[in-house]
């Protein structure tokens, strides 16, 4: 009997501790985000104050001038563009690739399979500056010979890079699942009289829409918030910039000037459409999870 | 006959695009680190002449890329430690016990891998400002601090990285984690509960031998990507300084481009190419076990 309460009390001073971390770490996530947001809404001379006062009041100025002043409305739209251009592009390139790869026997099959998991090991970063010279050589190169140059310092280009680095991942994911399916779907449809795209097209990828939401998701976020390939391959200074480029900028410039409104307020533009998303499809996103395990 | 060459034609169709890309973007630029780290290269002029070794010979005796390596490690090593572990006990906690609100931290956990590497530098920039920033402002009240803590400052700035890095790939590893253990029957905890086996026993008996499959593959993704992560941090943080304190390996192979010199970056690109390969063969090969069914 006396055990039995000590063992109780034992049980709940573990359950006190338990959730007593658990909640230190979500304040350790959540507090910094929401001082952010507040942040941005302060004053530049409430920003030398105490930090945990309250803001005075709407001080929208910081936004405007964020938007404006240090053009993260155009590096928004160019942002947007960028990786609007290279989610449409992954999806037409690697979803008939991973079917073939997946379902179809040919020759180099294998091989092809194997390349595309060994891409899995690139860092896109270890490579950045073969790629960089490549563009540069191509594009002086262009310049003799038609006057113009168009492979650096253009978003088109640079959300190509983006769709072609992100081959491996999405290709080892998407055929990951249509290898799971039964051939009795094709062979069906070739009795229809169906061809190889039509059957591809109007039978497999609507079976692999819950796949498709998963490498979108996933892929919207790094293209979204990648910064080391597009600062590289659009250095000069009238390149169209992206949003974490504009930001990262922006966050160098002030601290020489001390506008510390103005970076935060971009931060918050940076982030919010990604935590928006986040609160829209946090379901899908956790639970893409076990598929989506190795990506780093 | 006709059906087997429109079964190629489409196959051609189907992968000719994605080879191309995968190829022109990651097989020859990956060659391309080898092949340049044996030349040298005038900055704004393609003209290369073959250089051999040199570039090597340079580094073994460059104290601030042995430096930048040493950093690597040090934050590889503590970083893959500090997350897994944590992640681990956290996600066996959240799965096993009945926590109330348990999608509510599984929902907060997860936000700080949706955020930039640049937008996390901001935040911690405003958690780590010596003056005024959150962390000196919640020491000071507790002690009376007559210098602020340098938290970028030559001494804490390694500590400063790991603890920002470990904030943001924390949760990720544990909702994915909260996932595969959720699959381990509960039969088997019940049986082990009669046996009167504790809960860190079952931990370390039941839980992770029967996911270690999956901490094995996640483990060696892990180590190769904080080695890249360790430079969106660096490079967004701190760009190496103070002083060169922080600097990484891939942040230092970075400015060597800025500078003009490719064939002596690309030769860092080759030893950082060797290092992740080699860490992940003897990482597969430690964790090498019989898979448990379950």
């Amino acid at each position: 009997m006396q055990e039995k309460t000590s063992s109780r009390s034992g049980e709940r001073l573990y359950m006190a501790f338990i959730y007593l971390v658990l909640a230190l770490l979500a304040i350790s996530i959540l507090v910094p985000v929401a001082w952010v947001f507040m942040a941005s809404i302060k004053q530049n001379s409430e920003l030398y104050g105490n930090p945990w006062a309250l803001p005075a009041g709407f001080y929208w100025q910081n936004f405007v001038e964020a938007w404006n002043g240090a053009k993260m409305g155009s590096y928004m739209l160019n942002s947007v563009i960028v990786t609007a251009l290279a989610l449409v592009l992954l999806l037409i390139i690697a979803l008939p690739a991973a079917y073939c790869l997946a379902r179809f026997k040919f020759v180099g099959q294998k091989l092809l399979h194997t390349l595309f998991m060994a891409g899995l090991f690139i860092n896109v970063n270890y490579i950045v500056v073969p790629i960089f010279l490549m563009l540069r050589d191509g594009d002086n190169w262009l310049k003799n010979l038609t006057g113009t140059s168009f492979l650096l310092n253009n978003l088109f280009v640079l959300a190509v890079v983006y769709a072609a680095t992100a081959l491996p991942f999405t290709i080892y994911l998407l055929s990951g699942y249509f290898a799971t399916l039964a051939h009795d779907y094709e062979e069906a449809a070739y009795i229809d009289g169906a061809g190889y795209g039509t059957t591809m097209v109007r039978i497999i990828f609507p079976m692999a829409k819950p796949s498709i939401i998963t490498i979108i998701l996933f892929n919207f976020l790094s293209f979204w918030n990648e910064y080391i390939i597009s600062m590289t391959l659009m250095s000069s200074t009238s390149a169209p910039r992206t949003l974490p480029v504009g930001l990262l900028n922006l966050m160098q410039a002030q601290q020489s000037a001390a506008q510390y409104g103005t970076m935060y307020a971009g931060l918050v533009l940076v982030m919010l459409p990604t935590l928006i998303l986040y609160i829209c499809v946090q379901k899908q996103l956790t639970q893409g999870m076990t598929v989506g395990g190795l990506k780093g | 006959m006709n059906k087997n060459k429109g079964r190629s034609r489409f196959l051609v169709l189907c992968l000719a695009p994605a080879t191309i890309l995968f190829f022109v973007f990651m097989i020859i630029p990956t060659l391309n680190v080898f092949r340049m780290s044996l030349f040298e290269r005038g900055a704004y002029s393609p003209n290369e002449t073959f250089v051999g070794l040199k570039n090597f010979q340079m580094l073994i005796t460059d104290t601030q890329f042995i430096r930048s390596m040493q950093n690597m490690i040090l934050l590889v090593v503590i970083v893959t430690i500090i997350t897994f572990g944590f992640a681990l006990v956290f996600a066996a906690i959240l799965t096993r016990e009945k926590i109330k609100g348990q999608n509510f931290f599984r929902i907060v956990f997860y936000i700080p891998n949706i955020l930039s590497v640049v937008v996390i530098a901001g935040i911690f920039s405003a958690i780590y400002k010596p003056e005024n920033g959150m962390l000196n402002s919640i020491i000071g009240l507790f002690t009376t601090m007559t210098d602020p803590i340098l938290w970028k400052g030559e001494t804490l700035v390694i500590p400063s990285l790991i603890i920002a890095m470990v904030w943001q790939a924390i949760g990720y590893y544990m909702v994915m984690y909260m996932a595969s253990m959720s699959a381990v029957p509960e039969s088997l905890y019940e049986s082990a509960n009669l046996d009167g086996a504790g809960r860190v026993t079952q931990f370390f008996q039941i839980t992770i031998p029967l996911i270690w499959t999956n901490i094995r593959t996640t483990l060696t993704f892990f180590i190769i990507s904080t080695i890249n992560m360790a430079f969106l941090f660096v490079k967004a943080m701190t760009s190496g300084g103070p002083n060169g304190a922080s600097d990484v390996a891939l942040n230092y192979m970075y400015s060597q481009k800025d500078a003009g010199l490719y064939g002596y970056s690309m030769a860092i690109g080759v030893v950082i190419f060797l290092f992740s390969f080699a860490l992940s063969a003897i990482v597969n090969k430690a964790t090498d076990r019989e898979p448990l069914e379950f």
